[in-house]
Order: C-alpha cells, then sequence, then structure tokens
C-alpha cells in the first residue's frame, strides 16, 4: 500500500516524460517565450516606474531594484504552479496523456515526477528570459544575480509539488481557481513582494514566514540581485527545500491515489 | 508449456464492488484470445490488470511468466495496449506521436523514427505523417492507436474495443492488420461486443458476465456446444407457440419472432409447415450472437 509519505520509486525514465514536455515546449516557442518578456516590462513600467515614482527609496534600496527579485520570484511561482496544476490537469483528465504513458514502462511516478521537473524547468526558463529584460533595466547586478537560475528550479520544485498536490485532489479544473485566489494571489502580495514584510503586523510577519513559500524565494532572490547576502539565507533554503521534500513526495503518492485503482 | 498470461482465481475489487470474481485463464503464445461480454462483464478491468495498470486485488496472474505487481516495467516493455479511449497526445503530429510513444520505450530517436514511419505505412496513414492528429477522423487515430501499440515491436498485443464507432471500412482495415500481426507470430487478446469480429479474429475467446467467465473455447464449438447448428426463425402467432408447445419442441420468443435453435432445421422446419401454419419462417446458420444472448440474457445493462 502507498501511503501519503512514503517514498515514491521514482525511475529515470521520469525525463521521457520531462522531454516530452520540452519538446512541445519547443514546439510552440513563439507563445511560450514572450509571456515572460512582455510581464517583465509590464512590472517593471507599472509598478517600478509607475508607483516607484512616488516611493522612490525602499530600506535605502531604490524601489525598482526592490521589487525586481519580487518579480522574478512571482514568475517562479507561477510558472511552475499553472504548470503543475492547469497545464497537468489539462494532460492528465483531457488530454488522458498519463494513461497513455503508463502503459509503457513509465510508472505514474515517473509521469509525475517527470511533470514536477518539467514545471521546475518552466520557472527556470521564465526566470531565464526575464534576466537579461531586468539587467537592461539595470535593476539587477551581476554575476550574482544568474544564481536566480539554480534557484528559480527548487522554488519552482517546491511549487510544483504543492501544485500537483492540488491537482492530484481538484474535482474538476474550475476548483483549481480557489486555491489560485486563495493562495497564490495573496501570496504575491504578501510576501515581501512589492513592500517589506516589516510593514505588516507582527502576527501576519510571522505568517508569511511560517507558511508562504514565496516569502523564502523572495528573500534569497533578492539577496541575489541587489546583491545583500547573509547568513538567514540557509534558513531560507533549508525551508524551501523541506517544503519542497514534503510537498513532491505527496503528490506523487496523492497522484498514485487518484490514478491508479 | 505455460501460457503467455496465466491466470488464477483472478480477482478484483473497487470498494464493494467485485469487478472481476475469480476467473482463471491461459493464452497461449501465438493466437487471438477474445473477452466477451456485456457492458460491466469485467472484461476492460481484466485488460487493465494484464496491461498492469490496475493491481490485482487477489488470485494469481503472470504475463510472460512475470508477475505484474513486481515486474510491471519489465512486462510493459514487451506490451502494445490499445485502449478504448483514444488518448492520442493531441500536442503531436501523427509521426510525433509515435516517436514520442517510441522514446517512453527507451527506443533511441534514430530507430523510432524509422520505426514510425514504417508503421504509418502498414496502418496506411502515411501521407498524414505531419497532420496534427486532431484533425484526423475516428477511424485514423484508431489506426494511429494500432500503430502506436506497435513501436515497441510487442511479443503481446492488448486490444480493449479495437473497432468501436468505426465504419465497415476502417473495421475491415483493423482485421486484416491484426490478421497480418497474428500471422508474424503475435500473441493478441482483445475485448469486443461485436460478435462477428470476435467470430472472425479469434481462435479461442470466453464469455464473461457479472465478473465470471461463463465459457470458453473457440468460436465454432461453442456455438455448436451452446446452441445448435442452425436456428429457425418464424413469426410469432398463438397458433405457432401452441404448436409448437403441443410438439415439446424448445423455443426462444423474442420480439414477435420464435427462434428454434436445432441441430436439423429441415425437421423442425418440417413440423412447423404441417401442423403450425406459420406465417413468415426462415433458417440461418446459428451464430456468436445467439449464444452471447442465451447465455447473457437479453436485459439492457447501461
Amino acid at each position: 500500500m502507498t501511503h501519503l509519505f512514503s517514498v515514491p520509486p521514482v525511475s529515470g525514465r521520469a525525463i521521457r516524460v520531462w522531454h516530452r514536455n520540452l519538446v512541445v515546449f519547443v514546439r510552440t516557442w513563439k507563445v511560450n517565450f514572450f509571456p515572460p518578456f512582455i510581464d517583465a516590462l509590464l512590472y517593471l513600467f507599472a509598478i517600478g516606474m509607475g508607483i516607484g515614482s512616488y516611493i522612490k527609496e525602499v530600506d535605502g534600496v531604490p524601489y525598482i531594484n526592490f521589487i525586481a527579485p519580487a518579480i522574478l520570484a512571482i514568475s517562479v511561482m507561477n510558472s511552475a504552479f499553472f504548470e503543475c496544476t492547469y497545464g497537468s490537469y489539462v494532460r492528465m483528465y483531457y488530454q488522458k496523456s498519463f494513461d497513455a504513458m503508463i502503459a509503457t514502462p513509465l510508472s505514474i511516478e515517473d509521469v509525475i515526477a517527470g511533470e514536477l521537473l518539467w514545471g521546475a524547468t518552466r520557472s527556470v526558463m521564465y526566470v531565464a528570459i526575464m534576466l537579461p529584460v531586468l539587467f537592461a533595466f539595470g535593476v539587477i547586478s551581476l554575476p550574482l544575480s544568474l544564481l536566480a537560475l539554480p534557484l528559480a528550479f527548487l522554488g519552482g520544485l517546491m511549487f510544483a509539488g504543492i501544485g500537483m498536490c492540488i491537482t492530484a485532489i481538484t474535482p474538476g479544473i474550475d476548483s483549481l481557481n480557489y486555491p489560485m485566489f486563495l493562495f497564490i494571489t495573496p501570496m504575491m502580495l504578501f510576501s515581501g513582494t512589492f513592500f517589506p514584510l516589516t510593514l505588516l503586523p507582527v502576527a501576519f510577519q510571522y505568517i508569511a514566514v511560517a507558511l508562504l513559500p514565496l516569502t523564502h524565494v523572495v528573500a534569497i532572490m533578492r539577496m541575489f540581485t541587489l546583491p545583500a547576502l547573509s547568513w538567514t539565507i540557509l534558513l531560507h533554503l533549508a525551508w524551501i527545500a523541506a517544503v519542497t521534500i514534503l510537498f513532491c513526495v505527496m503528490s506523487i503518492n496523492l497522484m498514485k491515489k487518484r490514478l491508479i485503482v | 508449456m505455460t501460457g503467455i498470461i496465466e491466470a488464477h482465481n483472478l480477482r478484483k475489487n473497487y470498494g464493494s464492488l467485485v469487478a472481476v470474481d475469480g476467473i482463471s485463464f491461459t493464452v497461449r503464445k501465438g493466437e487471438v484470445f477474445g473477452f466477451l461480454g456485456p457492458n460491466g462483464a469485467g472484461k476492460t478491468t481484466t485488460m487493465k490488470m494484464i496491461a498492469c495498470v490496475s493491481p490485482r486485488s487477489s488470485g494469481v496472474l503472470r504475463v510472460f511468466d512475470q508477475d505484474p505487481d513486481v515486474q510491471p516495467a519489465e512486462i510493459k516493455q514487451r506490451l502494445g495496449v490499445v485502449p478504448q479511449e483514444t488518448n492520442l497526445d493531441p500536442d503531436f503530429t501523427c509521426f510525433g506521436n509515435l516517436a514520442t510513444y517510441a522514446g517512453y520505450f527507451s527506443i533511441p530517436p534514430h530507430s523510432a523514427q524509422k520505426k514510425a514511419d514504417e508503421l504509418l505505412d502498414f496502418v496506411q496513414l502515411l501521407e498524414k505523417r505531419d497532420v496534427e492528429v486532431e484533425k484526423l477522423s475516428g477511424g485514423m487515430k484508431r489506426r494511429l492507436i494500432l500503430a502506436r501499440a506497435l513501436v515497441n515491436g510487442p511479443d503481446l498485443l492488448i486490444l480493449d474495443e479495437p473497432t468501436i464507432g468505426l465504419d465497415p471500412q476502417a473495421r475491415h482495415l483493423i482485421w486484416e492488420k491484426l490478421k497480418t500481426l497474428q500471422a508474424q507470430g503475435n500473441t493478441i487478446v482483445l475485448t469486443t461486443h461485436y460478435l462477428d469480429e470476435a467470430a472472425r479474429l479469434c481462435d479461442r475467446l470466453v464469455i464473461m458476465d457479472h465478473g465470471k467467465i461463463l465459457v470458453e473455447g473457440a468460436p465454432a464449438d461453442l456455438v455448436k456446444q451452446h446452441v445448435g447448428d442452425e436456428i429457425v426463425e418464424v413469426e410469432k402467432s398463438a397458433e405457432v407457440l401452441a404448436c409448437l408447445a403441443a410438439h415439446n419442441i424448445p423455443h426462444e420468443v423474442t420480439g414477435d419472432t420464435v427462434q428454434i435453435a436445432t441441430d436439423s432445421s429441415r425437421e423442425i422446419a418440417k413440423i412447423l409447415f404441417n401442423s403450425c401454419q406459420p406465417k413468415k419462417m426462415l433458417t440461418r446458420p446459428a451464430t456468436l450472437e445467439d449464444v452471447f444472448l442465451k447465455l447473457t440474457g437479453r436485459t439492457l445493462r447501461d
């Protein structure tokens, strides 16, 4: 019997599923390339230059530089979460792709692991396209900002795992709207993204640090782009690693429970 | 000699529902073996257990003398599966579907592409090679799924309703391809609702109902054993019914016809003509459909 926390037997074949998604991504590169590009510009103009012209500085940092890492972190969250909720749900339920895959030597564990890796890869790609734009506007510093790429993978994997858990238990595609506006949108606003956490009431600050995954991604991302490294990066990384492992394991077991009857 | 598939007292429960209720069968190398039965008989569940995608609840199941619970990847590497539901990958062309699927079997890209073209030719879809699968007709999709099931050169082909919803031309093409595959030494297991299809393709078959196997054998033997050689059909009337009863001839009433299964239609016809004043009467060979309806009844299942 599979339990919620049992270690799933994933094989190297998972990479086949990842590769399938990559091929589709490359086939449709035009629609995939521009969103991150436009996204970065929209945020920079609307919030950075619009609101930024009133705010000027946060904690001694130009406002636009303050939010640049948040733009990256939010993209990490959105791309992986969207990919492993709507994207995976469509492949699972409407396209029956998972059924087709598990008729081959791929196991359901391989399929879900491949999907999770793909979700994380989407985050990396999104960030990779945004980085040059942000650099061109002079709001992030190199070379340390390049560490945003591995961070995007780790953070992406975390949001992929969380998203996949939701996909595994959602009754239908419409219900996926709930985590979007109950979880993703609040996180986008209250994770130290567009204003420092310290402006929140103390109780909310604790909640943000304890429960909102984005808080930790933003914090690390900001250390890379400003740059302003601190030893607390280790705490953030440990938090992300633990949550990533927990949710990725749970998501595979929940999906197996849903699909293997 | 052990079979390609060995099942003994195989059972599958979904909660309190018993889908497959202790069935035993052996599929031998090189034969076409059919599973027939009304909806909900447990055919698809059996296929899924053989295909290692649904674990059995109890009993013994060996495929290629391996246990699906223990070595699913090894078994699936040698299986070709045509599912009931069309689950081609809509993000790819015909060629892309086959090449990608071959990748799941760890077939290197070069051989995968060569195989994909060969198979498109085999199912007569070469001119649709670069067409998105969404644009294919139902018959083309089924043919592409058959091709997909062959990318790994399987030793055992599992087909769940391979010709469902197809026009006669497309069905005949699929049958022809399956015959070719059998001639090449493939072992084939299929489920179907079409009894002519089963009679035409299967070397041996089982008829299932309510999760159990009712009968097993070669189609012609089953017909002979359970129905007889011929069926006399006569229009229903009070006289005919009374007359059959008087002569003690076993018969079955379906709608406004009376069916009499017999080994000697001449004799029955003679009696009917001489003493029953039949209106319309015809004699036809008994078919698998007669066996099927006799064993599983005429009540609708869905």
